[in-house]
């Protein structure tokens, strides 16, 4: 029971998982180097990014480099947490 | 759900962590050629210190006052640029060859991040044997060179490969034993960007590169 608990909804997409793999082993990425990596469109990283920036797993930082508009996105310590928990459990469910 | 697609995340998972903080397209073959190049130029740089030894031999090891504008320092520093910039051409070709075949892209961050964290180091061990031998102490040069080509390798590593970390110690111990064998500085860079670069292309090309 309690390993199924840890299997995080928010988690369950590949881009999702992509995403937070990224930000776990590098402080920030931004919009470009995240779709570049993951290879989804603007659209589709976009919804994906906002989902988990309203579970308050993602920071999400606007500003702008010389005139251009640039997104920076982080980890957030709930979100490194929720998503080691998140790891753990598949390990566990794989049988390792 | 069945413990497939958990699998398949788990590697996901892997891969882009790996993909994104490090940039693995480094060649081994690469290596084993510059160590090649590096060889031939010591050899060469050998027989140059051989016939000039043979007209008036002052000894070019300690202490050395003006060696700028002196024929054996420019062909020595002839011969050494030429290695470098042939290595590094060479490293650069296999290198994109190697990443456009694994579909990951030649200029990004991880591979940017790896040349500003291997080039700091060098730049200023570079500098520094500029500074040496500004100062007559051209002994030194070899061992400096050797040391801080070592502290490049291990601060890349966190960049790369992490094997070539093991490869930056051997640089660092190598550059440390030659201080105290002042005036053998080409036997020792032989042994370093000759010996130590093949050994590690070619642990690194059986390692990764073989069977892919």
């Amino acid at each position: 029971m309690s390993i199924i608990n840890n299997i995080n909804k928010a988690f369950d997409h590949r881009i999702r998982l992509g995403i937070m793999s990224v930000l776990m082993v590098n402080d920030y990425a931004d919009f470009k180097m995240l779709k570049e990596l993951l290879g989804a469109t603007d659209g589709n990283l976009a919804s994906h990014t906002k989902a988990l920036e309203k579970e308050e797993y993602i920071l999400v930082e606007k500003q702008f480099i010389g005139r251009k508009p640039n997104t920076r996105y982080s980890a957030t310590k709930l979100g490194k947490l929720q998503f080691k928990k998140h790891i753990n459990a598949l390990e566990k469910l794989i049988g390792k | 759900m069945d413990s497939n697609k958990y699998l398949d995340d788990i590697s996901e998972i892997k891969n882009m962590m790996s993909r994104s903080s490090r940039f693995i397209s480094l060649s081994g073959i690469s290596g084993i050629l510059a160590g090649c190049y590096a060889l031939i130029g010591a050899a060469l740089a050998y027989m140059r210190l051989k016939t000039f030894s043979s007209d008036n031999y002052s000894g070019f090891s300690g202490r050395t006052s003006n060696i700028w504008g002196n024929d054996l320092f420019n062909d020595l520093i002839l011969i050494a640029v030429s290695v470098v910039a042939l290595a590094v051409i060479t490293g650069i070709i296999l290198t994109i060859k190697k990443a456009k075949k694994s579909g990951e892209k030649m200029w990004d961050v991880s591979s940017k991040r790896l040349v500003l964290n291997f080039a700091l180091p060098l730049l200023t061990g570079g500098l520094f044997c500029l500074v040496l031998l500004q100062y007559g102490v051209v002994g030194l040069v070899a061992p400096a060179t050797l040391i801080f080509y070592g502290l490049a390798c291990i601060n890349a590593s966190k960049y790369t490969m992490r094997d070539i970390r093991y490869m930056g110690i051997a640089f660092i111990i190598l550059g440390l034993i030659s201080t105290q064998f002042i005036g053998y500085g080409l036997y020792f860079w032989a042994l370093g960007f000759g010996v130590c670069h093949i050994v590690y292309g070619a642990l690194m090309h059986f390692k990764y590169d073989r069977n892919k």
